[in-house]
């Protein structure tokens, strides 16, 4: 299993857990294996064509997938993988 | 559309420009007014947008006025003074604001941020001095608020906190600036005035004093359209901690924006325009032009927080291939 960190605005769909676990081989097989377990989760974080949002950042052990493979980036048991919006607010 | 000499007309001599000034905290405000004449998309040809343009303050951004204010204020108040430290949390422009005059006046800053925030806006606070503490991007700017109170919490006699979100200086400093530059520069002509939403300051403020000289001005807010976006410095309010000084009765309208609606207008107005702005002002004009739309005759005056250079490391640019940025 593959730990998923969850940022706060998207815990609506978790329940309230920052924190999930999922399965995938995959960066894009995960996202489908989340959307099973929380539907709506998807659509947050791929847009209509499947692709990551561009404001959406997702982190394996700390790597930016937009550098490493995208959605098709590796995974394997044990990896950490984080949901990150390019948010601040308030300036 | 303005012919090209109409455009090239230069209507500042050499001669013209003001003389020197004792320090950057007297380039403060005074920005420019540019009047936007390709991204109109159907707009009546009499309805004017024009964009206010807050990348010309010396600390690159619209919170160079509240961060000015509010320092002011504290030490008028006596509630800051030499031995202490200014302390807050800031997404960015507040902390390179808060971290120029800071400097400026010889006091030592410290900022709380989301380690979400891009590089150039932690780069920058660092080259004027300031100590930042990084918050969890998990928990975006709420996060960076709650650690910033614990911080103050624990060292309260230490710390200067202008807090931003809740002083009604940050309101005032535009109250006070930006409302009677707008007026002026428009010459009383204004009858929209439509800006994006941080900790409602700007809004407020300008609003206030726009509505004081003219009871039909409209004041519309944009904010994201989603409590998960990307439009860095903006707030969602509904799914936020509201800031004190945020009264949306004031509002005559808000709009919602898409992130990705925000950025794409960032690309036009590069192209089109010859503005690169930041995130919130591809915001802010998508929502001048949903507010321009429904008009016959107008002038709506937008404002644009920020240019767009300090977040050219950021999504909106980097990695997307075919979209508006490099491949890098």
């Amino acid at each position: 299993m593959v730990q998923v960190k969850v940022p706060t605005p998207l815990r609506k769909y978790t329940g309230g857990a920052g924190g999930v676990e999922a399965q995938g081989a995959t960066v894009a097989a995960l996202v489908d294996d989340l959307e099973r377990r929380y539907p709506g989760l998807k659509e947050r974080i791929c847009d209509e064509s499947g692709q990551v949002r561009r404001f959406v950042n997702i982190f394996v052990n700390g790597e930016d997938i937009r550098f490493l493979a995208h959605l098709d980036t590796p995974l394997k048991a044990g990896d950490e993988l984080s949901i990150v919006p390019a948010i601040a607010g308030g300036r | 559309m303005l012919s090209a000499r109409a455009v090239l007309a230069r209507p500042i001599s050499p001669s013209a420009g003001p003389l020197a000034v004792p320090s950057a905290l007297q380039l403060i405000g005074n920005t420019p007014l540019v009047e936007i004449r390709r991204v109109r998309d159907g707009v009546a040809p009499g309805v004017r947008i024009l964009g206010k343009l807050e990348g010309f303050n010396p600390g690159g951004s619209v919170k160079d006025r509240p961060a000015l204010k509010m320092i002011e204020d504290g030490l008028a108040r006596g509630r800051l003074v030499p031995g202490k430290t200014i302390l807050d949390s800031t997404s960015g422009n507040t902390g390179i604001a808060l971290a120029m005059v800071g400097a400026a006046l010889g006091y030592p800053v410290e900022l709380v941020m989301p380690s979400n925030v891009s590089k150039e806006r932690k780069r920058t606070v660092a080259a004027f001095g300031a100590k930042v503490v990084y918050s969890d991007p998990l928990e975006g700017s709420d996060g960076a608020i709650r650690l910033c109170r614990k911080i103050l919490a624990e060292n309260p006699d230490r710390y200067f906190k202008p807090d931003q979100y809740n002083n009604e200086a940050n309101s005032l400093a535009h109250y006070e600036t930006t409302g009677p530059e707008i007026w002026r520069q428009t010459e009383g002509a204004i009858t929209h005035f439509v800006a994006t939403i941080g900790t409602g300051g700007t809004i407020m403020g300008t609003g206030r004093y726009l509505k004081e000289q003219n009871r039909s001005v409209q004041v519309i807010a944009a904010e994201p359209a989603d409590a998960f976006h990307g439009i860095e410095g903006l707030k969602h309010m509904a799914s936020s901690i509201v800031p004190g000084i945020y009264h949306e009765e004031e509002l005559d309208r808000k709009l919602g924006i898409d992130t990705e609606d925000a950025y794409d207008m960032v690309y036009r107005l590069g192209r089109e325009e010859g503005l690169v702005l930041g995130q919130s002002s591809g915001a802010a004009q998508v929502a001048a032009l949903e507010v321009a739309r429904a008009l016959g005759e107008g002038t709506v005056v937008v404002l644009f927080p920020d240019f767009g250079d300090r977040y050219l490391s950021t999504n909106m640019w980097v990695g997307w291939g075919k979209l508006g940025g490099t491949t890098s």
